[in-house]
């Protein structure tokens, strides 16, 4: 089908707004081709079939529209958690702010450092994973961000770290429009936990290719940065190995718009990876969209996607989700799981799951709902003296809960628990 | 304690009259029981003191202390001391048992102006309580309700009603689904709980939880309107004869 002349003049536009670096030998070719893949692809359009619950626009617009500050009094994110600490701001990486990028089992480096570079082995995966995952779904915003990130950091893991590596993003600019670019490669029986936390910028455009060799480790919590004005779009693109664990978890509040797209695959047997979501919404003018895909090309792998959300006073909660199981991915366990919590009838919850399943020894499930708070349970807690919005907030979070117990570390789950209590209560 | 006078009960949805003028006083460390046939509008009453949604009152009042309680919220009235143990309590899942009690014991002396309990001495006064009512410490950490057999569930709501430490306490057919020893442990939970000053309303179907929890005077309730009121021994006439003799009686 040809391309429609908005979403060619759409990428053309980004495309011209934003500069290709040239320092890297390694990543010239990688960058080229993504320009062209982009290109080809034009911009997002509302009319896309990926795009029909979300409108794109506000993450094709030039110039992006800015976005207000926010500022609190709270702790930031993680900074009780034993930690190697990375800063950028309005997606610049700030090593005044940042700790030595130094972690036992691992090299980290930053994209700019090694943009000067001839050869590097961050050849083989920046980008890669990217491009193999435009196919069946095209993802344009993730295919510019490859082309044009000069910004992020490249780790290759070689060993169980210690302490997670936690990347705050710092949104100081108004009219900051950033891309970030995070490559990950994590060696045979490695293993590393990236904490990801802040707005970033006025709107945030980030991709994280996570190779996971065989019998290593990944584990991932985000949190979303709760400026009211912020857009942002990620790409998590993730290759599982034999015995390999992945695990992810995102939580969200505030945004008007928010798209995290997670694309993973299994290419080795008996693998394990999980992708959940918590978000709060509240306002017409929140949009929040989970889109997943999950393909399953090797035997006795477990996929579990786990999303919930609370909206209220007009929210608009999406989530798009989809499990492929291959011919050959036998004994496949595939578990998806989609539920909006309305708390008023202004508020929208979207979702659309999917199974595509070409082997015949599997076991997927897939069930998404939509439902008010339960007055029974409602009354229960009041009647026992639980004031009605103290009450209603133990309900909400009890319904978050749910995802946030896919976080495999008691600490950082308690630690997001707490937090989402302490909002719910400012407000 | 606590006065009800001509309580006139309908559903806010629907047409529909339920109570139909109810007089009840039960005075200080008084035990009251109500009996009575099915639909007749015993769980009814109990809801409409503790305030749910879904009813509209036509008329009537119902007082606590002194202290009208359909002017309240919910959670006043049982911060004014007033408990319902529920004939069907809810399960709710992602809602720590322990977490919730706590909560609404500190909720309540947030409410009247009392310092709040330590995580130390709350801890100390469930595990003893707990214990007391052969509520193991796995039951304390599960979800509120959830998964519990119809017996724990009773027994959880005596021991909520044991750490909130109400003035007046009206129990919804505590005994429905029990068997002989659970219902036994409940009775003296809740008599355990009984100190002549504290007041009890004890809804059920049956004589023999009131072998268990003596009432002083039993009403029997038909058709939205207490109709006969007596000592124990209307309970023994309940049990031998059923509600046909009271009611043609009455009628
Ligand atoms: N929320 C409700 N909606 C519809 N009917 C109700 C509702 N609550 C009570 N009723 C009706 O009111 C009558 C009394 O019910 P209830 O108080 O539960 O009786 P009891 O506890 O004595 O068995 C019954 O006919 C019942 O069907
Ligand atoms: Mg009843």
């Amino acid at each position: 089908m040809a391309v429609s002349q908005p979403k060619l003049e759409g990428a053309a536009n980004l495309a011209a707004h934003f500069t290709v670096p040239t320092g890297a030998k390694w990543a010239n070719d990688t960058r080229a081709n993504a320009l062209s893949v982009f290109n080809a692809q034009g911009a997002p359009h509302k009319r896309d079939e990926y795009w029909r619950y979300t409108d794109p626009s506000a993450l094709t617009a030039v110039p992006t529209a800015p976005a207000a500050l926010f500022s609190n009094d709270e702790a930031p994110m993680f900074d009780g958690i034993d930690r190697v600490r990375v800063v950028f701001v309005d997606g610049i990486f700030d090593a005044d702010q940042s700790d030595d990028l130094t972690l036992s089992g691992a090299n980290i480096e930053t994209l700019a450092d090694v943009t000067g570079a001839d050869i590097h082995w961050a050849k083989d995966l920046y980008g890669q994973l990217e491009a193999n995952g435009q196919n069946p779904v095209q993802r344009p915003l993730a295919a510019l961000n490859t082309a044009v990130a000069d910004q992020g950091l490249v780790i290759h893991v070689t060993a169980k770290c210690e302490k997670p590596l936690a990347i705050r993003y710092v949104h100081s600019n108004e009219n900051s429009d950033a891309v970030v670019h995070h490559v990950i490669k994590i060696d045979e029986g490695a293993e590393f936990t990236l904490l990801e936390s802040g707005a970033g910028a006025a709107r945030f455009n980030s991709v994280l290719e996570v190779d996971v060799a065989d019998t290593a480790q990944f584990h991932h919590v985000r949190t979303q940065g709760r400026d009211h004005e912020r857009k942002t779009v990620t790409h998590m693109f993730g290759r599982l190995g034999r015995e390999s664990v992945l695990r992810s978890f995102t939580m969200t509040v505030n945004g008007v718009l928010t798209r995290n797209d997670a694309v993973l695959e299994f290419t080795g047997d008996d693998a394990q990876a999980t992708v959940a979501g918590a978000c709060a919404g509240d306002g017409t003018g929140f949009h929040h969209d989970d889109t997943v895909f999950v393909t399953h090309d090797s035997v006795n792998c477990e996929s579990r996607q786990v999303f919930k959300k609370v909206l209220r006073n007009g929210a608009t909660g999406v989530f798009q989700g989809k499990i492929l199981v291959k011919e050959d991915a036998q004994k496949t366990d595939g578990y998806q799981i989609s539920q909006g919590l309305l708390l008023d009838d202004n508020s929208n919850f979207l979702a659309k799951p999917e199974l595509e399943i070409y082997a015949d020894d599997v076991a997927c499930s897939h069930g998404s709902t939509v439902g008010a708070i339960d007055d029974d349970a409602l009354f229960y807690l009041i009647s026992r003296g639980v004031p009605r919005k103290q009450a209603q907030d133990m309900l909400v979070l009890a319904f978050l809960a749910e995802a946030i117990e896919e976080i495999d570390n008691e600490e950082l789950a308690e630690d997001i628990l707490n937090r989402l209590a302490a909002w719910m209560e400012r407000r | 304690m606590l006065n009800i006078k001509n309580l006139q009960v309908g559903l806010e949805e629907e047409e529909k009259q339920i109570l139909k003028g109810v007089d009840l006083n039960i005075g200080e460390g008084e035990v009251h029981a109500i009996m009575g046939p099915n639909g007749s509008g015993k769980s009814t009453t109990s809801y409409v003191l503790a305030g749910k949604d879904g009813y509209e009152v036509t008329g009537g009042s119902a007082t606590l202390n002194g202290e009208e309680l359909l002017d309240m919220e919910p959670e006043e009235r049982a911060a004014a001391g007033l408990f319902l143990a529920f004939q069907y309590p809810v399960e709710i899942p992602g809602v720590g048992n322990m977490t919730f009690l706590r909560t609404a014991v500190n909720a309540q002396r947030k409410a009247r102006g009392e310092e709040e309990l330590s995580a130390g001495e709350f801890l100390k006064e469930v595990r003893a309580k707990a214990k007391s009512l052969k509520i193991d410490a796995d039951m304390l950490k599960r979800p509120v309700n959830v998964g519990f057999s119809g017996g724990e569930k009773k027994r959880n709501e005596i021991l909520q009603m044991a750490m909130l430490e109400p003035k007046m306490c009206v129990l919804d057919e505590t005994d429905s689904g029990l068997d002989v020893d659970a219902m036994k442990l409940v009775a003296e939970g809740v008599n355990a709980l009984r100190d002549g000053k504290r007041s009890f309303l004890v809804i059920t179907h049956y004589q023999r939880l009131l072998d268990h929890i003596k009432p002083d005077v039993v009403h029997i309730m038909a058709d939205g309107k207490i109709v006969k009121t007596g000592g124990p021994e209307l309970a023994l006439e309940v049990e031998n004869n059923g509600y046909a003799d009271i009611l043609a009686e009455v009628a």
